[in-house]
């Protein structure tokens, strides 16, 4: 690794002293890129990954969205922090990924750590129908009151003449 | 406004989505008296599906639609998008190229910036305001136009660089336009920031602090009004922004007022990277020249860039084919809208149209 | 006798009725010019914005493009007194029923203009899961305006054209 990017690796090898190597998805090579940080936590251990982000410096979530993998059968849920007011990690984006099981789309909320993960998360549960336990309110935000249909963005919804 | 509800001191209304403002969103308000204590946000009235309609088309197929959301900032909403595309695709835009994108993404800053401000002036019952800068905005068109090709919605970013190269005479064109201009943000400033009808209305209103800005996610203009020199053009500088020398407008007291003053800066500022942009400029091709079916590697990026209202943000997710797998766009008016609910919250009802159009919320942005 | 004096009265009524038709008839189609003229240059369009079309729709209204000109006023006030309906863009399945809702509360007459590609056939959405696929399916609909987004020319156009439309109208009694 070169050095312009040692913040980056400084920050995952705190990251991995704290929860071995289960925070790397694709190793290491996979993990680290030039201003970007991939990082990877199971449901379980989340919200603990997501409070030692936090305490890093990572104080904005931007982006949080999931991506329906029916080959797999898993739902993956990626978080996208920034820090805003921390002049070293300002350039850099943070991705933290979990996986869940398609029956059973259930993980814990981020609100409590990132209070700006809040409409994300809304809108994640009804574009798949992934369900944030302890959320302040888990309803709908922007699809139609009665939509019955099943959740848009999973990948079994076609969509008419496609 | 329809009211819903009845309990006790408290009414709650439906303002929206018909409402003499700006249209397409919903604010269930709950009001004791005159002051109110709490507001639902429902937006959603302009979700039209566009993350999933990106999993339908190509690469380059997917440029149209995903400009329409903003279409008074379309080279905004689209920077981001080309910068992930093409690190998926694989290609690297010539350095012209990255000139004349930062030329129509600070021109669209400006267009949008002044429809910002115009109709802030019919929220705040001032039609001078809405004249003055509508008129002016159609100088910007006029220049955006003729890079472009039409009025607002210009498709023009594309993976691998701009569609066609700016057309002989726009520099002279621009330059004759921003000393107009540059004059006229003077009349701005006496006629509208040192009006007292203005300051009484929107200075010390929808006061945010700084650590409310930082942990609710606000981005953009709101958030540099607070005190936070947060821009992704300095923060990440991306295309060729590293060579240009700009500041970021930041303001420390966070309400309405000073909201209203980094939007006037930040018009400014971008007529001076216009300009540093226009002489840095070589001549050169425009775009890297693809053949064939464009596909992107298996693999995913993410890119942000500075659009008008704030950080941009696109996350591609690539199966190898030529469709993307996934687009998930994160957009600044959907960051913002958190905010609504924190600013309104025990602020009087006459003040709430200073305050929603304040943070430039653009309901058709949000919902996608 | 009778029978006589009958008649007479029949013949009169006769008369009456006729010299009420012609009378009618020679003046209804100045009042309906009129009327119609009235009609013509007082549009008042109500302010319901529907997606991004309404960025030209108030451009058009702005200095350069001057939609007072044409006899179309400016987007202000309650419904109940708008005898316009312009719908700017694209019409999503929550915002179908409050479209609705706008037109059944402007009272008569009312014209109604779909403005922009996605109003009329739902443009550049036509496989969303979202958007309704033209809005004359919804609220009759009197002139169509393409484009994504029209032209502010293209708008006045259309409101050219909804006034020779409205000048020919008929006027009920």
């Amino acid at each position: 690794m070169s050095e312009s990017n040692s913040v980056e690796k400084r920050i995952l090898e705190s990251l991995k002293s704290k929860f071995g190597e289960s925070i790397l998805e694709d190793g290491w090579e996979g993990a680290l890129a030039p201003k970007r940080i991939k990082t990877f936590a199971s449901r379980e251990k989340i919200v603990e990954v997501a409070q030692a982000i936090k305490e890093l410096g990572f104080d904005q979530v931007i982006s949080q969205g999931g991506t329906d993998y029916p080959k797999d059968d898993i739902f993956k849920v990626n978080y996208h922090l920034i820090a805003v007011d921390n002049e070293e990690l300002k350039p850099i984006i943070l991705s933290l990924a979990t996986k869940l099981p398609r029956n059973d789309p259930k993980m814990s909320t981020l609100t409590n750590v990132w209070r700006s993960a809040e409409f994300h998360e809304q809108e994640t549960f009804e574009n798949f129908g992934i369900f944030f336990e302890g959320h302040p309110r888990m309803e709908r935000l922007l699809l139609p009151e009665d939509w019955d249909d099943i959740p848009p963005l999973r990948k079994e919804f076609t969509l008419p003449g496609r | 406004m329809e009211v819903v509800e009845r309990q006790g001191d408290y009414l709650t209304m439906s303002v929206g989505p018909q409402h003499p403002g700006s249209g397409h969103m919903r604010l269930i308000v709950t009001v004791d008296g005159d002051i109110i204590v709490k507001v639902k946000p429902d937006p959603g009235y302009v979700h039209r599906g566009a993350e999933k309609m990106c999993e339908v088309r190509t690469y380059i197929q997917n440029i149209p639609h995903l400009e329409r959301p903003v279409i008074i900032d379309s080279c905004g909403i689209l920077f981001a998008y080309v910068l992930a595309a093409e690190e998926l695709i694989g290609v690297q835009p010539p350095p012209r190229a990255q000139y004349i994108r930062i030329i129509m993404a600070e021109l669209n800053r400006i267009i949008s910036h002044m429809y910002w401000l115009s109709i802030y002036g019919i929220f705040m019952g001032h039609s001078t305001m809405f004249m003055w800068p509508m008129g002016d905005r159609e100088l910007f068109i006029d220049l955006a136009a003729s890079i472009g090709g039409t009025r607002v919605t210009f498709s023009y970013f594309i993976p691998g660089g701009v569609r066609n190269d700016i057309p002989p005479g726009f520099k002279e064109k621009a330059l004759k336009t921003f000393d107009y201009f540059v004059k006229r943000l003077k009349e701005y400033e006496k006629i509208y920031f040192n009006n007292p009808l203005v300051l009484k209305r929107t200075q010390g209103v929808g006061v945010f602090k700084r650590e409310d800005a930082i942990s609710l996610g606000v981005t953009g203009p709101n958030l540099r009004a607070s005190g936070v020199a947060s821009d992704t053009r300095k923060d990440e500088p991306y295309s060729m922004y590293d060579t240009i020398d700009f500041d970021i407008p930041t303001y420390r007291e966070g309400d309405s007022y000073s909201r209203a003053w980094v939007r006037l800066e930040e018009m400014r500022e971008s007529m001076k990277i216009i300009r540093q942009a226009i002489d840095k400029m070589e001549a050169g091709p425009v775009k890297q020249p693809m053949r064939g079916q464009i596909k992107g590697k298996v693999g995913e990026a993410f890119a942000r860039t500075e659009a008008a209202r704030g950080t941009m943000f696109y996350h591609i997710v690539s199966d190898g084919g030529k469709f993307p797998y996934r687009v998930k766009i994160s957009v600044p008016s959907f960051r913002n809208l958190i905010a609504m609910s924190h600013l309104l919250e025990g602020n009087r009802l006459a003040d709430m149209p200073v305050i929603y159009w304040g943070l430039d919320y653009w309901p058709v942005e949000a919902d996608r | 006798m009778v029978s006589s004096g009958s008649a007479i009265s029949v013949f009169a009524g006769k008369v009456n009725d006729l010299l009420g038709t012609i009378v009618e008839q020679s003046v209804k189609e100045p009042i309906r010019y009129i009327v119609n003229w009235g009609r013509l240059y007082a549009l008042w369009p109500v302010h319901l914005e529907t997606a991004c079309c309404s960025v030209e729709f108030g451009a058009a209204s702005g200095p350069r493009f001057d939609l007072e000109r044409f006899g179309m006023l400016e987007a202000f006030g309650s419904l109940r007194q708008c005898d316009l309906l312009v719908v700017q863009g694209t019409v999503t399945r929550k915002m179908a029923p409050r479209l609705q809702w706008v037109y059944e509360q402007m009272p008569e007459p009312k014209w109604v203009i779909a403005m922009g590609a996605c109003a009329i056939s739902g443009g550049l959405y036509i496989d969303s899961y979202n958007v309704i696929q033209g809005i004359d399916k919804i609220i009759p609909t009197d002139v169509f305006i393409p484009g994504c987004p029209p032209r502010p020319e293209t708008l006045i156009q259309g409101i050219i054209e909804l006034q020779n439309k409205i000048r020919r109208s008929r006027v009920r009694s």
